[in-house]
């Protein structure tokens, strides 16, 4: 079974966010590597681009498959995780540990539309 | 869905299963990356039961064979023929292997997602002609696994007196495997040295186990098409289909001008004649990107064709297409653009030679 961290919110589009005070920092569950494979390639939006919640923020691909990455949250890029970008297949092996963009949060009441570490759980059986 | 008689055993080694053509079958198991590096350096074994296996019998056989296919079937006994079903007007049907026994028996193997089809095509054909012959569809009889790889016949030798160096390169054997009847052939479609081999579906799953234990790597369909993209080799649906005939395809090797008569050689010669207006290229990336099966190819704001078959190869820097572009676009270096969802990426014509192929003929 796939494994899921407490302590963080997820959508149901499998892309995980920990908040910490302002910042959101965001990735991809290990449900979502799991299910595409071998990841090949990672292009997201740059730094000081504004995102909707749900809006596009990226793209992840497999060997077989291209997938849209979510934006979990409302917010502005200030950083991109470089070494991913470069080594996309390290999300294969630890998913909660290579954060892929961080954010500057720009309504955290949207956080309450995002599902708990339980729920997630749940939705990703 | 339907399930090959190995299902229970891929599922017991971990496969990730997915739908194809009707079946369920095993995308991956380990990892399609692992997987496909398993083939290329040690050695693969794949389940490709759901292709389907089609016996002509009787008098005209191969006359009929002939007539049918594209290919120069020759009466060599035990020897294989690439060749594709063609509509009268060149359009392919399907391509196929064709197997000579003797001018009375000869197997076609199929695409499975095509078998109904070309069943019906070929019941057709033979209704008005006069060909004294009997197609059989055994595909549920016949399980079949492809062996791939350098260390593929030092594997398959461990199960067998017969000197495996004696079968070259689209030959093919009844032979007994760990004391088992089969039909194995020496071919494959990843580009690797290998063998195919059909038997009875409880025989298979015997031996599909028993080569697992001797060092052969479960490999899923993912790596099958990585694998036989990157020998540039050709798959129905994708870099040819009813639209498109063998020369655009880039299959005349797969056709024999010089035969009598066979179905779709009028058609051929007349668009040999008129000039070839679109054909299959291969393409690099320039930019970072994945151009994927159907993605658009456009030279500025005219669209010369599509992308038939794209991936980022594992081993690869660069992202590499098969793509039908447009007469005008195929000399090496030239400068096209692929759309990649939202974005335009540029890319280049470049030999097709992916892989450097290593067969033993």
């Amino acid at each position: 079974m796939s494994k899921v961290l407490n302590g963080l919110h997820y959508t149901k589009s499998h892309e995980w966010v920990k908040i910490e005070g302002n910042e959101a920092v965001i990735g991809i569950s290990d449900y979502a590597q799991h299910s595409l494979g071998n990841i090949v390639y990672l292009e997201t939006k740059e730094v000081g681009e504004d995102l909707t919640q749900f809006d596009e923020l990226g793209t992840i691909e497999s060997v077989k498959a291209a997938s849209d990455i979510l934006s979990p949250l409302s917010g502005s890029i200030i950083a991109l995780n470089d070494e991913v970008i470069d080594r996309p297949e390290l999300i294969n092996d630890d998913p909660y540990g290579c954060w892929l963009v961080k954010m500057i949060i720009k309504d955290s009441n949207e956080i309450n539309n995002l599902l708990t570490a339980e729920q997630y759980q749940l939705e990703s059986k | 869905m339907k399930k090959t008689a190995l299902y229970d055993v891929h599922l017991a080694l971990g496969a990730k299963m997915v739908e194809f053509a009707g079946w369920e079958m095993p995308i991956e198991y380990q990892g399609l990356t692992q997987e496909h590096f398993a083939t290329r350096q040690t050695c693969g074994l794949f389940d490709v039961s759901h292709m389907g296996e089609i016996m002509i019998t009787g008098d005209d056989a191969l006359s009929f064979t002939n007539y049918l296919v594209s290919g120069g079937v020759k009466p060599v006994p035990m020897r294989m023929t690439y060749g594709m079903l063609l509509h009268h007007d060149g359009g392919v049907i399907d391509d196929l292997m064709v197997y000579f026994y003797n001018p009375q028996k000869i197997l076609l193997v199929v695409n499975a997602s095509n078998l109904e089809k070309d069943v019906a095509w070929i019941i057709s054909i033979q209704k008005n002609s006069s060909y004294q012959v009997i197609i059989s569809d055994i595909s549920s009889e016949v399980g079949l696994i492809a062996l791939q790889g350098k260390q593929a016949s030092t594997i398959l030798q461990y199960l067998t007196t017969y000197p495996l160096d004696t079968l070259k390169m689209f030959d093919f054997e009844d032979l007994a495997l760990h004391t088992m009847p089969f039909m194995i052939s020496r071919s494959g479609y990843t580009g690797e040295d290998g063998f195919e081999i059909y038997g009875k579906n409880d025989d298979i799953v015997i031996l599909f186990q028993k080569l697992v234990n001797l060092g052969a790597i479960p490999c899923g369909l993912g790596c099958r098409d990585t694998l036989r993209f990157e020998a540039s080799m050709p798959l129905y649906g994708h870099e040819m289909n009813e639209t498109v005939n063998p020369f655009e395809a880039g299959l005349s090797f797969g056709v024999d001008m010089n035969k009598d008569d066979f179905i779709g050689k009028e058609a051929l010669l007349r668009a040999k004649s008129q000039g070839l207006k679109r054909k299959i290229v291969a393409l690099e990336l320039v930019d970072r990107g994945i151009a994927r099966a159907d993605y658009p190819v456009y030279d500025g704001d005219h669209l010369i064709g599509h992308v038939t078959t794209g991936y980022l190869i594992p081993g690869h820097d660069k992202a590499l297409a098969l793509a039908i572009l447009d007469v005008g676009y195929w000399d090496l270096g030239t400068l096209v653009q692929i759309q990649i969802r939202k974005n335009r990426v540029e890319a280049v014509v470049r030999n097709k030679k992916f892989l450097h192929k290593q067969y033993v003929k």
